[in-house]
């Protein structure tokens, strides 16, 4: 019997403002403990909210990004429930009309493009923290959280497996950034997601029984969490059990999901329009002027890089997983333009190349330096000339990568200085190269035998031979010719 | 001296400004009287025991007036109701869940008459977070009724009234949720108004009804109460609910608002069963004034109106049993001593600290937000309320405001109705409508009943028409007297 693993995630997403939703309190990460509540987030008696409309911008922007409906009306509910680290004793939420409704995620599996629809997405305040360690048998409590914008953002049931729910994930969490809406931090809390996992017998179209798994804080933990979840519900039925509808936690210590709670524990949240909040009402003028500051969106840059630059999908969905990366990019390309005209022969290959070391050799360099595109060191020229110097010959590939990179990023100058300091010119005086391959030739008479019997692998590595002999700076093309006609 | 003490603040702001007394003579007037009937009337939960910080803003206020930098309010003696936070007094709702705590923050109503250079000698005592028409919930006792001290001076700002009518302070504040300015007013012998629900703001209130609660001043006579509103209203960002209207001065039809064509609707409900003689009489005869003087009497109907008590006692224990989640013993006010967990902390804490009737409300407003319960009876309440709306809009397209009673009763016995929620909550049969639609409702004396217990008359204007109720008020006390009689047993 084969099993389908659905799934539907649930994120909440710190929206970047100064201020929280309905104080003007400070939502900094990282403060001594309750320095950032205010009298409206402690809920001291007699306080009111007052909606942050920058906030509400956000979830404009989110909606208009995700091609949702902005309701012109939505409305702010009390979830009232009682826990220390909740100060008011309800949460200020939107229940029956949220701020967005419906909308979709677009993103790749290889090379297939995926449309997920979103149920909805409404704005409420975080709650504070409840600190058990450290207390003695007490609890501490820090509201600097509490009073934080929150997008939550509900996709519909249609993921399919732990691979699906983690791209989906991935595609939302670029796309919040990308937005400027949420710094995407998993580590601080501030892009959080919860994912609905059920199982059914392929073919089925009623949903199985699902559970609810919290606690994902990383996409790596995402994607084992559900696989775990879904083998576990798979099991049970396959045992001829039920799956019982609950709330478990993801243990990554142990790769295993936990029972937090199950329905019959469910508390009844007595949700009521908050009365000190009037509707909140979008006007199209607001819309508009969201709208205007736009950026073109991930998806549609991804095209077009796709059908400008003749690059595959997938590369330019690397290209486009950070408006700053793809903002690299575009600079790359245009400086390269500046020099080297479309109509050259090299020009395609050039931007082919260009494209892949960006997704490749320099996300790598960047990452491995703790850093990524928004505080990327090597400057668009450089790297630009960099490209240009393996297009005139100048160097090769290999340097640029291994050589001229790190030098860039340890900030050893410009691309040309680092070329000329460290003689990493391309050897193409052809004597200078002859005399090597002699000398390759001369030391290495078995693989020349094991060539001129037919063997291909032989010759790769007489040319390895050249090239380490070089210390990489023979040019490849040259190598193999002389090569050739030498034992030929 | 006991001359100031029958003044009114209008008469009393004239003197200031003439220099004929000093607002520190004035306020060490209130004072003394304050400590004097106090512990017999209950009508203060806090006073300034010392005189020093009251003496100082009265000292500031005299400053002022000197430097002729002085408005109406300023060096006037008023009375906060203890559910509107003050730096200055702890603020305690009348609760023990609130007994020793102390607001970091005034609230803006405080800080509005403040700023309008009015001297705060105290926080009156109510009904425990509002809830009560009697002022007998109150976790410090209840208050006794200046005119007979065995009676409640109605509630919830029962304190509030008592302090005014006994010539404690010529003025205060309240608020009123379901009629707990008017009521007492009425029932204490003097005025008190509900301003348009959005008028006044509401930070620093402490919520019972989110939707309902609006400050409002208490005083002697109408004129007195557009003084104490301007000063009051007005827009305010940290309010979302607060309206942005440009200010208005409360005072200018005070001598100039007609009397003649004014059409006064009466609603046939208002003056029905249930109804004591001693109040039908004297509000019949206000209105016999007005139809005296050229107005004219229009039968208008409010369809819903008998709806309105049932609807009023679904929705703000809705708003109650969220609004008051917060006491919850875990940041500030009463925590229980002994606890063995989480929860046994909440339940000891808040069993503790609730008195019955707020535990009353809590529960029902628990209940008719519960799944399975919510539409048939929040949802529906809110339809209905709906309905109250409309009756009053289309009632207003043929009267410019409605008169009647403001209570079915004149003062009742401390004791009398404290075991019949019911009893008591029909009390409020003719304030709450008005409450649920947001009107602005004024109440002012008009008469006795046969006991000599005053009798209270509310007008019931449009939106925004305080101005309109208080001038009509105004030519009324200019005939009668009513507003200016002395509680029988609280003499000077």
């Amino acid at each position: 019997m084969t099993w389908e693993v659905v799934v539907g995630i649930e994120t909440h997403a710190q929206l970047l403002t100064g201020s929280k939703m309905f104080s003007s309190a400070s939502t900094a990460f990282g403060a001594s403990p309750n320095t950032q509540a205010s009298a409206v987030d402690i809920a001291l008696p007699g306080t009111l909210p007052v909606a942050n409309r920058a906030a509400v911008e956000h979830a404009i922007r989110f909606g208009l990004a995700v091609k949702g409906t902005i309701n012109r009306r939505s409305i702010f509910a009390r979830k009232n429930y009682f826990y220390p680290d909740l100060p008011k004793g309800y949460q200020i939420s939107q229940y029956e009309t949220p701020i967005v409704q419906g909308g979709e995620i677009r993103f790749l599996i290889g090379e297939q493009e995926k449309i997920v629809q979103l149920t909805r997405a409404h704005l409420e305040e975080d709650a504070g923290k409840s600190l058990h360690e450290d207390f003695q048998g007490m609890s501490g409590i820090d509201l600097n959280r509490a009073g934080t914008p929150l997008l939550e953002i509900v996709s519909e049931p249609e993921l399919r497996g732990a691979k699906e729910a983690v791209a989906y994930a991935r595609a939302l969490h670029s796309l919040v950034m990308w937005i400027g809406i949420c710094d995407g931090n998993m580590q601080e809390g501030s892009f959080r997601c919860d994912a609905n996992v059920s199982v059914r017998k392929t073919g089925d179209q009623k949903l199985g029984t699902r559970c609810e798994i919290k606690n994902l804080n990383s996409f790596r933990f995402m994607e084992r969490a559900i696989e775990f979840e879904a083998r576990r519900q798979i099991e049970l039925l396959e045992d001829g059990k039920i799956v019982v509808q609950e709330t478990r936690l993801y243990d990554p210590e142990r790769d295993e999901t936990r029972s937090m709670r199950t329905k019959e524990d469910a508390q009844d949240y007595r949700y009521l329009p908050d009365p000190d909040l009037l509707p909140l009402v979008v006007t199209e003028k607001m819309i508009e002027k969201v709208r205007a500051d736009l950026p073109e969106l991930p998806d549609s840059k991804r095209q077009s890089f796709v059908s400008r630059f003749s690059i595959p999908a997938q590369t330019a969905a690397g290209l486009t997983s950070s408006r700053s990366e793809a903002q690299f990019f575009e600079d790359l390309v245009a400086s390269i333009t500046a020099k080297l005209p479309p109509s050259d022969p090299k020009y395609k290959e050039v931007i082919r190349s260009t494209a892949n070391s960006v997704v490749g050799e320099v996300t790598a360099a960047l990452g491995d330096s703790g850093r990524d595109f928004s505080n990327n060191p090597i400057s668009v020229w450089d790297w630009a000339t960099a490209r240009l110097r393996i297009a005139d010959g100048t160097i090769s590939g290999k340097i640029a990568k291994d050589d001229i990179l790190p030098a860039l990023l340890s900030g050893e100058g410009s691309t040309d200085e680092i070329i000329e300091k460290r003689g990493l010119k391309q050897i193409s005086d052809s004597g200078e190269i002859e005399r090597l391959v002699d000398e390759v030739l001369a030391a290495n008479a078995r693989q020349v035998q094991d060539y001129r019997a037919g063997k291909e692998k032989a010759f790769h590595s007489l040319v390895g031979q050249v090239m380490k002999a070089t210390r990489g700076k023979a040019n490849p093309a040259q190598v193999n010719e002389l090569l050739k006609r030498k034992l030929s | 001296m006991s001359s100031l003490l029958y003044s009114t603040v209008t008469e009393l702001s004239a003197a200031l400004a003439a220099r004929k007394i000093s607002s520190v003579e004035l306020t060490r007037a209130c004072l003394e009287r304050i400590a004097r009937l106090n512990r017999e009337l209950n009508a203060f939960i806090s006073t300034d025991e010392e005189r020093e910080r009251s003496l100082a803003a009265a000292r500031r206020a005299d400053e002022r007036r000197a430097r002729g930098d002085a408005g109406p309010l300023t060096g006037i003696p008023i009375a906060h109701k203890d559910i509107l936070c003050t730096r200055d007094f702890r603020t305690t709702c009348g609760s023990r869940m609130l007994e020793k705590y102390r607001s970091p923050y005034d609230a803006h109503v405080v800080h509005e008459l403040e700023r309008a250079g009015a001297v705060v000698t105290g926080k009156t005592n109510m009904d425990e977070f509002a809830m009560g028409s009697s002022s007998e919930s109150s976790y410090f006792g209840p208050v006794r009724n200046p005119w007979a001290k065995s009676r409640v001076p109605g509630g919830s700002s029962g304190g509030s009234a008592a302090a005014v009518a006994a010539r404690m302070v010529p003025a205060a504040t309240g608020t009123d949720t379901g009629g707990s300015i008017r009521q007492p007013a009425a029932l204490s012998g003097i005025c008190g108004l509900k301003p348009t629900y959005g008028t006044v703001s509401r930070y620093g209130l402490v919520a019972f009804a989110s939707s309902l609660d609006q400050a409002g001043p208490l005083a002697k006579s109408a004129a007195d109460l557009a003084l104490l509103m301007n000063a009051m209203a007005g827009f305010d960002a940290r309010d979302s609910t607060s309206l942005e209207r440009e200010k208005e001065d409360y005072s200018r039809l005070l001598n100039t608002q007609k009397i003649q064509g004014l059409r006064i609707g009466v609603p046939d409900q208002y003056f029905g069963e249930g109804i004591q003689p001693g109040v039908r009489k004297a509000v019949e005869e206000a209105l016999r004034w007005f139809t005296a003087q050229g107005a004219t009497r229009v039968n208008v109907e409010l369809p819903h109106l008998p709806l309105g008590v049932a609807v009023y006692y679904v929705i703000a224990p809705a708003e109650a049993s969220s609004n008051l989640s917060r006491f919850d013993g875990v940041r500030y006010g009463h925590r229980a001593s002994e606890y063995s967990d989480l929860l046994d902390m909440y339940a000891r804490t808040r069993a503790e600290g609730f008195g019955a009737e707020v535990k009353r409300r809590i529960l029902v407003g628990t209940y008719v937000l519960s799944h399975g319960y919510y539409d048939a009876y929040y949802l529906q309440a809110q339809k209905v309320r709906r309905l109250i709306v409309r009756d009053f809009q289309s009632a207003f397209e043929r009267c410019d405001l409605i008169l009647g009673p403001v209570a079915p009763t004149t003062a009742f016995e401390i004791g009398a109705q404290i075991e019949d929620p019911v009893k008591m909550y029909l009390g409020d049969i003719f304030t709450v409508p008005g409450s649920l639609a947001g009107l602005p409702g004024l109440s002012i004396p008009c008469g006795f009943d046969e006991s000599g217990l005053p009798v209270g008359l509310q007008l019931t204007g449009d939106y925004f028409s305080e101005a309109k109720l208080l001038g009509a008020a105004h030519r009324y006390q200019q005939a009668t007297d009513w507003h200016l009689r002395v509680p029988t047993e609280t003499p000077l």
